[in-house]
């Protein structure tokens, strides 16, 4: 296919580090950002613990006009924008505004806002509802905000699809280059840490109501009991490849190969689509399972979701056929920003040669996966497949390799 | 797998004015309004009371008590619209290949109805800032995550390949098939089940656009309170709404003896990258998105019969969208019909776009141009051929519909006839 699709900046605002650099510090120094929720007073419901991101204060990066038409997940990924657009060197004003879009991934909106604001309307009256609310909560407002803030006119759009959106919203981005359009802001960042949207995350039952950071998320474990959310993700800078190379830019990675599938209606008795998702990804990217150096799990942490996907690498790989890590359980679970972060870790692992740990994980060998535990493990990488799925059946798959 | 080309072989709409494709055309070519005064709560304390909602039983429709309980409204309407293009299309669930068969769904604001009505629960009625899980309906989840609806269309139809929700805001219909038309284009899928659905109107939505006086406080004459391109024209009137489309690959659907509405020939979206509910009035973005959408099409500007505006009815997005029209289309844009259907079913956010893709297909398929109701009173601003009143009937081939949305959206797609020698 021609126009191959390259990461040349990156953004990031994650529960164990704000900003690239510190998230991938913390990340190989096995540092979990999961703890017991600060945002608001916890102790009233059966879960306490999350991912927050650290030291994010909006003020400091942001016009002081943005804070009150904004969630907190609309200024960390504007935030994130900036960071990425600076980490790929690109001055956007500099730039055709046409030849730039923004593609983003959304989970649930700017849903602190929408609380305050339908608490307004419940408990004074309509007319205390904000001016900001017709947009601050929906879905399309990263993108539209990204956009606006940087003079993007190109082709934008807004991916949903649970944790396996910020994987669709980079195959859309990568579209997007396919279709002619040099440059795409892409990636997520999702928040909802606030009581509302808590009790919701709550209701889907899938939640560790462990109140043990270190015990809460044990993907693969035969502890594992749920799952710890969390907020942020990650913006990436994606361009056309030769567009990239004329600018002289310095390339993160290469998107080779990208597979999504849904899974089949519950009792069907059909099989689960995830190993069809990575299946179709590498032969997108035109490699075989025999050339991926690391996996990048989806790590659900409840069994049944567990046993699922590693029954999916297993068929692929054969047992502890390739090593497979989660750093996200340093984060927790972010949603729709996961996976951008995913991605984030396994281009940084090609760069390093070093494989990030799932910390607090004792596997369960049954599973068969080669999990790279508690320390970081140096090898040979060339191309990393990760993994994302969303609650209901979404299932995506992207490899991704070097700058070479 | 260049050259694919992509047609709707299936469609259903539920729209204000009566559920289904036929009472749908009725009204528009019978020119009738469906807005009325605010039935699902009390209006009183709202500036604008008037809304276009849809006399909708989901059990009349299928649904079991289970599927009513978990979804919200917006997903009921999908699900009943998603199965209803199938069956228009004469493909089974059983002959679809799971694998093959996606689900795109578009929609602006999700599950807003349930998340309003849940809210005030939790939060026993504002009060609480702590807000009570104890109180919380189990399938809150699925409202937090609007992709659920997705979910839903994809076990309705039994589609196993890629399923999303896209929401690009009010242009939301029109991008959910652009981003479905190209996995039919790329050969990711072979049929695409693909359309869109909002029900937004709750305490919540009226309150947010009150704050902005987006939409019309014209609630003494409700039938007549969305007037796009008209002199008094004050603001849009909320509705919902869903319409869902089959989109095959053309020489498939030639193979099976489908039935074709359209091709989806061209397809463009662009942003104002001005501001969040603002509108520059030269349409320069809008005009942009046309014209790309035309290049895919390979159609010249001339070869557009009708156009099927945007037109919410608020001062800007006309004067806007006008600007737009001459821009893109030239002295075609004198020569062309141009007509919102929001006059008549309003304007259900992301939902919209799929509807007025609908509307574009029947206006091809009945070779009749829908009408913009209540259009008395003519504005110098708005100065083209709005087809006030009544439905026209002519020769219809190729139709440009559109769409404008907060966060600075601007989406075009073409229809078009799939066998038309191109321009």
């Amino acid at each position: 296919m021609s126009a191959p699709a390259v990461i040349t900046g990156i953004g990031v605002a994650a529960p164990n580090g704000l900003g690239l650099r510190d998230y991938w510090a913390a990340t190989l120094g096995g540092k979990s950002g999961i703890a017991r929720l600060t945002h608001f007073d916890p102790s009233g419901y059966p879960a306490q613990l999350a991912g927050e991101v650290p030291g994010f204060v909006a003020e400091d990066h942001l016009p002081s006009r943005l804070i009150p038409q904004t969630d907190r997940m609309t200024r960390m990924a504007l935030a994130a924008a900036d960071w990425a657009l600076a980490d790929a060197g690109i001055t956007p004003a500099e730039l055709p505004s046409f030849d730039m879009g923004v593609v983003t991934a959304s989970s649930s909106g700017g849903f602190e806002f929408g609380q305050g604001e339908l608490r307004k309307l419940w408990s004074q009256g309509s007319q205390f509802v904000s001016a900001y609310q017709s947009f601050a909560w929906f879905y399309a407002v990263n993108s539209g905000q990204i956009s606006i803030r940087n003079g993007m006119k190109g082709p934008s759009g807004v991916v949903v699809s649970d944790q396996a959106g910020g994987l669709d919203a980079l195959a859309q981005a990568r579209r997007q280059i396919r279709r002619g359009t040099p440059l795409i802001v892409t990636g997520a960042v999702d928040a909802s840490l606030c009581p509302w949207g808590w009790v919701a995350q709550l209701s889907g039952g899938r939640m560790s109501t462990s109140a043990e950071a270190a015990r809460a998320y044990l993907p693969f474990d035969r502890e594992a009991r749920g799952y710890v959310p969390g907020e942020g993700g990650a913006i990436l800078i994606m361009e056309d490849a030769e567009a990239a190379r004329a600018r002289g830019a310095r390339v993160h990675g290469r998107i080779l190969g990208y597979g999504a599938t849904f899974d089949p209606r519950p009792g069907s008795g059909r099989p689960p689509a995830l190993l069809r998702a990575a299946r179709t990804a590498l032969a997108d990217a035109g490699v075989d399972a025999a050339d991926i150096d690391v996996v990048f799990a989806d790590a659900a942490g409840e069994p049944a979701a567990d046993r699922a996907e590693a029954e999916a690498l297993t068929a692929l790989f054969g047992i502890r056929g390739v090593p497979v890590t989660a750093p996200k359980t340093m984060t927790g679970r972010l949603y729709s920003g996961a996976a951008p972060l995913d991605v984030t870790a396994a281009l940084l692992a090609l760069r390093d040669q070093v494989i990030p740990p799932t910390v607090h994980v004792e596997p369960c060998p049954e599973y068969g996966l080669d999990l790279v535990l508690a320390q970081p493990r140096p090898a040979k990488l060339r191309t990393a497949l990760v993994l994302a799925r969303g609650h209901g059946g979404f299932n995506s798959a992207l490899v991704v390799c070097g700058p070479e | 797998m260049p050259g694919r080309r992509v047609v709707i072989t299936g469609m259903e709409v539920l729209a204000p004015g009566g559920v289904g494709t036929k009472n749908f055309w009725s009204l528009l070519s019978e020119g009738r309004t469906a807005t009325r005064g605010i039935t699902f709560f009390d209006p009183a304390p709202f500036r604008s009371r008037v809304a276009a909602e849809i006399d909708f039983d989901p059990y009349a429709h299928g649904l079991s008590p289970h599927e009513v309980r978990r979804m919200d409204r917006a997903a009921q309407l999908a699900v009943v619209a998603a199965r209803g293009a199938l069956a228009d299309s004469g493909l089974e669930t059983a002959a679809l290949e799971p694998h093959r068969t996606g689900v795109t769904v578009g929609s602006a604001v999700g599950a807003t109805m349930g998340l309003d009505e849940e809210y005030r629960v939790v939060s026993d009625g504002g009060r609480l800032d702590l807000v009570d899980h104890a109180y919380a309906v189990p399938h809150l989840y699925n409202h937090l995550v609007p992709s659920s609806f997705a979910a839903e269309v994809a076990w309705a139809v039994g589609a196993e390949g890629p399923s999303t929700v896209v929401s690009t805001g009010c242009t939301s219909g029109i991008d959910a098939l652009g981003y479905a038309l190209e996995l039919v284009r790329e050969g990711s899928v072979d049929v695409m089940v693909a359309g869109a659905s909002d029900a937004p109107i709750s305490p919540i939505t009226m309150a947010c656009f009150d704050a902005i006086k987006a939409t019309t406080p014209r609630h003494d004459d409700p039938e007549h309170a969305s007037r796009p391109f008209d002199g008094t024209r004050n603001g849009f009137v909320l509705g919902e709404g869903s319409a869902f489309f089959v989109l095959e690959e053309w020489e498939s659907a030639r193979r099976r003896g489908a039935h074709v509405y359209a091709e989806l020939a061209g397809y463009a979206t662009r942003s104002n990258a001005y501001h969040m509910t603002g509108l520059r009035p030269d349409g320069a973005e809008m005009a942009e998105a046309i014209r790309l959408a035309l290049d895919e099409a390979r159609l010249a500007p001339e070869a557009i019969d009708y156009v099927n505006a945007h037109g919410s009815g608020t001062k800007q997005n006309d004067r806007h969208e006008t600007a737009a029209f001459k821009k893109s289309l030239g002295a075609h844009a004198y020569a062309t019909p141009v007509s919102s259907i929001k006059s008549m079913v309003g304007h259900s956010l992301g939902a919209i776009g799929s509807i007025e893709i609908a509307a574009s297909a029947l206006a091809m398929e009945h070779h009749t141009v829908p009408p913009t109701a209540n259009l008395t009173t003519p504005d110098p601003e708005c100065d083209l051929d709005y087809v006030p009143l009544h439905a026209r009937e002519q020769r219809t081939d190729a139709v440009l519909s559109v769409g404008s949305g907060f966060g600075g959206f601007q989406s075009a797609m073409v229809l078009a006839r799939p066998e038309r020698s191109p321009a």
